[in-house]
């Protein structure tokens, strides 16, 4: 019997000696440049780390050729964030200028530090997701195409604004709380394979499946049906039983989110809320998705005050604005019909016009 | 180990993909030069590439669905997927991917991810995300045949599987205290505890549903854990924030409007600027530790030393009742090694949940079902104000027994 449950590798023995020994005793850091942190310790230890971006979907010579770098800058060490980006943790500062000189040489970005956009986080689209109604690589690179000015500073912003791309309404990057999502959604009614469903289906727990109570038995032909005024499309029954499909290229599309968070500061975490119902999907490019997200981007950039987040700048001018300012238009898809709708609706006379 | 097999000699020819070519153009790095990196020494890459050039200009994925593979004495890490169109392309025909659970704070050494990238091309397309959402390693793409000596390299080289299924997924946290100041608890730490602790519930899924963790150090939630983590714990102190008035001043002589960027943007209007003596006041039970003053004067403000965490419950996305944000659980919690009571509490939590539970119900759909005092009393906890955002504001109250009068 091979050796199991021995978990991940420990920590302690991949984090470099800088931070091994100034390890909870950091004091203040500061952005000296986009890009680049610089933590100083009470020990008096500065660690600068130099961010560069990744397309996240990598080849093993990627992650060489990043740790050549790591050897020749940085002892051997270096770490990924939470969005995906790497970062080289130089503790000799002399090292800093040579690699940002190596990585600029290189073709590489640096950024996503502090106020501007960072990178994407994303699902696995067609590369490797059986459920994907897009590819979020590739949306992930004709975004970034349009706004990595936004990611090295170039272009400076009121706050941070963080992007997520998610291929299905399943969201498994959680994107739902991001200052813009780009999510995928189908909007036709599922379609079931009755000879199928007997053969690789349980009948039960595909109809329990429906968050709507869509779905119900079939005994006549030993399936399912679904009642289609009451499907809203979550293919949440199609993760369930194989036999029913809920893939449709020519009318699956793309719907753009906007104003969440998850940082307390200031404010608490909020969700993003539908500011686009619909967009085509067209790969490669996706030129309608990519426009309008960079037009978001514009529309905050423009109008919010420093330090203002997407959604706290929406909360501010108030959601009429938005729309008006913005230019989306505002249509019954907007009014949610689903699980708590009712908190969503206003109860004050306080808008504008 | 041997020679890798796989690592060709890199003089395989991609296949044609004119859609995807475009996606080799522009600034920001291309996914696409990595898979054509990988395709030439890898015929996995080269067929994964012709499949994707397929969807782009169908509209469409072209992946089965279902087929459940995996490792001796394992029940979940690996993700097995099968190409819908094995004729066009035989070599992602399987095309499973491994979940590798990660150094706590995704931190490496390069020999250790070298070790990796050896295994990966001798067993797989030599393609993979670094990471995933969860946070996971994600080895993209190998045959049923080659996942057991994959895994067994694996483990050679101290690498064991992530989470699948309705298991305990990989837990995953930010840099915290290895280097972030804000860091009010030992988030790696914390991490790598609970992972090497709770083994069997992430390797054998024995849930309801998928259920995840994530720590935060501080209430920025750079890890996004309330989000997305059924369990997420931010850090959070108790006390005031700790002041150094020469640097405040510093700040405010290098230019920044204190009162536009940091006074009016408090949330509880706890801070002042004492103008006589040029200092910052804060008033402590007023503050709610939201992080904005420190965010924006890093080199002057600090975290309280009473530090602890916050636990959220019920984080997720959309599918099946709607996305959640956790919701407060534990309001403060001290976290110290070996985080007992945290193991604790995860125990009671899913013990509860593997009960009362239905198939594919995330906990926070259990909540919303039963009730969050109900839920409260089925794991031992007492209510507090910090729960909620407000009291109930209908009449329908729940009573016991014994807090009514009994009749004869």
């Amino acid at each position: 019997m091979p050796r199991t449950d021995f978990g991940p590798p420990d920590y302690r023995e991949m984090i470099p000696p800088i931070v091994r020994d100034n390890y909870g005793r950091w004091r203040y850091h500061t952005i000296p440049r986009p890009g680049v942190l610089e933590h100083v310790s009470d020990t008096g230890a500065v660690l600068t780390s130099v961010r560069m971006a990744s397309p996240r979907l990598v080849s093993t010579d990627w992650v060489r050729a990043v740790c050549e770098l790591a050897d020749k800058f940085c002892d051997g060490h270096l770490r990924f964030t939470t969005r995906h980006n790497v970062e080289f943790l130089v503790s000799d500062p002399s090292r800093v200028e040579p690699l940002l000189d190596e990585l600029e040489a290189r073709g590489e970005l640096v950024g996503g530090v502090g106020p501007g956009i960072s990178n994407v986080v994303h699902t696995q689209g067609w590369i490797h997701c059986k459920s994907a109604v897009t590819d979020a690589s590739g949306l992930v690179k004709c975004i970034m195409d349009e706004l990595y000015d936004y990611f090295t500073g170039k272009i400076a912003v009121p706050a941070r604004l963080r992007i997520a791309v998610a291929c299905c309404v399943n969201m498994c990057g959680a994107c739902h709380c991001s200052d813009i999502a780009v999510v995928g959604i189908h909007r036709t009614v599922p379609r079931v394979n009755h000879e199928m469903v007997s053969k690789s289906c349980e009948i039960p727990s595909t109809v329990a499946s429906c968050p709507t109570g869509a779905i119900r038995p079939n005994p006549k032909l030993k399936s399912v049906e679904i009642i289609p005024e009451k499907c809203m499309y979550c293919g949440n029954c199609a993760a369930v039983c194989p036999a029913i499909d809920i893939m449709d290229p020519a009318n699956d599309g793309l719907s753009i989110w906007v104003g969440g968070k998850v940082s307390n500061a200031r404010t608490a975490p909020k969700f993003s809320r539908l500011a686009i119902p619909y967009l085509p999907n067209h790969p490669p490019r996706w030129p309608e998705v990519t426009e309008a997200v960079k037009h978001l981007v514009e529309v905050w950039r423009d109008r919010a005050k420093p330090g203002e987040r997407m959604g706290e700048w929406i909360d501010r001018v108030g959601w009429e604005r938005f729309f008006q300012l913005s230019g989306i238009p505002f249509t019954d898809k907007h009014i949610d019909d689903f699980t708590h709708a009712t908190t969503t609706f206003r109860c004050t006379t306080q808008f504008r016009f | 180990m041997d020679e890798p097999a796989v690592r060709g000699s890199g003089e395989l020819q991609p296949p044609s993909t004119p859609l995807l070519d475009e996606l080799e153009e522009g600034r920001w790095p291309s996914f696409v030069a990595e898979l054509k990196r990988a395709a030439r020494r890898a015929p996995a890459a080269a067929d994964l590439l012709g499949q994707l050039e397929r969807s782009y200009a169908d509209n469409t994925g072209h992946w089965k669905r279902g087929g459940i593979v995996g490792v001796r004495g394992y029940g979940g890490g690996v993700v097995g997927r099968y190409s819908a169109m094995p004729d066009d392309f035989p070599a992602v025909k399987e095309f499973h991917t491994l979940r590798v659970n990660q150094p706590a704070g995704f931190f490496y050494t390069t020999e250790k991810l070298r070790q990796l990238c050896d295994v990966w091309d001798r067993y797989g397309s030599g393609l993979l995300n670094l990471h995933g959402s969860t946070g996971d390693i994600i080895l993209l793409g190998t045959t049923t045949e080659n996942l057991q000596p994959c895994f067994d390299a694996l483990g050679e080289i101290g690498f064991d599987l992530g989470g699948s299924g309705s298991a305990l997924r990989t837990i995953s946290c930010c840099v915290g205290a290895a280097r972030c100041e804000f860091a009010c608890f030992d988030t790696m730490d914390v991490t790598h505890s609970l992972t090497t602790h709770f083994q069997g519930e992430i390797h054998r899924p024995s849930f309801p549903y998928k259920f995840k963790i994530k720590c935060s150090g501080c209430p920025n939630d750079c890890a996004a854990a309330s989000a997305r983590s059924d369990l997420a714990i931010i850090g959070l102190w108790r006390d005031g924030i700790e002041i150094d008035q020469e640097a405040v001043r510093e700040y405010v002589r290098g230019g920044l409007n204190l009162f536009e960027r940091v006074l009016r943007r408090c949330p509880t209007w706890a801070l002042a600027w004492d103008e006589n003596e040029q200092e910052l006041r804060v008033d402590s039970e007023e503050c709610v530790h939201c992080m904005h003053c420190i965010n924006q004067m890093p080199k002057a403000l600090r975290v309280g030393r009473r530090r602890g965490a916050a636990i959220m419950i019920g984080g997720k996305a959309p599918v099946v009742k709607g996305a959640m944000l956790g919701w407060v659980l534990v309001p403060f919690v001290e976290l110290k090694p070996p985080y007992d009571e945290l193991k604790d509490l995860v125990v009671r939590i899913t013990d509860f949940w593997a009960e009362h539970g239905k198939s594919r119900e995330r906990v926070a759909e259990l909540i919303d079902r039963i009730g969050l005092p109900a839920f409260l009393d089925g794991i031992g906890l007492k209510p507090s104000p910090q729960m909620v955002a407000a009291p109930r504001s209908n009449p329908y109250l729940f009573w016991d027994d014994d807090e009514v009068v009994k009749h004869a």
